[in-house]
């Protein structure tokens, strides 16, 4: 069964879909044994691959398309769903700032 | 967005003498400080603040590649350079694989798209292998400059 399904998500980081998110993409990518995909207006990537995800450059705000084809394409849609949602787990003002000033929330 | 608009050739370094992540990091943002393009004064806050991101999870992201990063205030624009190890060293990378290239960004905390498309950049290049083959194999730093001037004037990249 090659299931194809398929969710547009908009990038809620504040600081776009950079190294760690792009990073926790991919992993929970590689999770599944369907291919995930993610559309941009100009590109599609692969979401296993934070090198390819990193291409994208997605500013916060960009809308993307989550792909995902195979035998188990709805759970692992549901699955990178999730992560834009849950904004990657991200306090945006700590991880903002590793520059090592304090920020509390 | 190209590499000539936020490597510091200056600061390119083909042979590092570290044999460490801690090590690798505190030289390349040292070059950066020789090439005058981070204050001295702010050295040792950047270091510590990439290593800070370090521990958040390792910038080392396969093939061979590390980016490591920080957000600094001492900058008001993108600032970056590169260094080759030839041995590898080993930076708790994602998929294990010591780390030849490494690619040191400094960006100002208020400009996160400068930030990404540097990242869009280096992960669009490296994903061709002779890029990365002939990187490793630079002698010197001008090698490194002209396969990045290369890399830049092949076009595809805005």
């Amino acid at each position: 069964m090659q299931d194809t399904v398929s969710r547009e998500v908009v990038v809620g980081l504040k600081q776009g879909l950079h190294a760690r998110p792009a990073d926790q993409l991919a992993r929970e990518a590689r999770r599944w044994q369907s291919r995930v995909e993610l559309v941009s207006k100009s590109q599609r990537v692969d979401g296993k691959s934070i090198l390819e995800v990193l291409t994208l450059a997605a500013e916060e705000g960009t809308h993307l398309v989550v792909e995902t084809t195979g035998p188990d394409a709805r759970e692992a849609l549901a699955a990178i769903v999730r992560l834009f949602d849950g904004n990657f787990h991200e306090n945006d003002e700590t991880v903002a700032d590793a520059s090592g000033r304090s920020s509390t929330r | 967005m190209k590499f000539s608009d936020f490597v510091a050739v200056d600061a390119i370094r083909s042979h590092v003498d570290s044999s460490t992540k801690a090590g690798v990091i505190r030289e390349m943002a040292t070059a950066l400080v020789e090439a005058g393009r981070i204050p001295a004064a702010d050295l040792e806050s950047i270091v510590k603040a990439i290593m800070k991101r370090e521990e958040l999870g390792t910038t080392g992201i396969g093939r061979g590649v590390a980016v490591p990063h920080t957000k600094h205030p001492s900058v008001d624009r993108l600032v970056g350079t590169v260094a080759v190890s030839q041995e590898g060293i080993n930076f708790d990378s994602l998929d294990g694989d010591p780390v030849h290239l490494f690619f040191l960004l400094v960006s100002p905390p208020d400009q996160p798209g400068q930030h990404l498309r540097a990242l869009e950049n280096i992960s669009r290049q490296l994903r061709d292998d002779a890029f990365c083959r002939e990187l490793k194999a630079a002698k010197a730093p001008a090698d490194i400059q002209h396969l990045l001037e290369a890399a830049d004037n092949h076009g595809m990249v805005s």
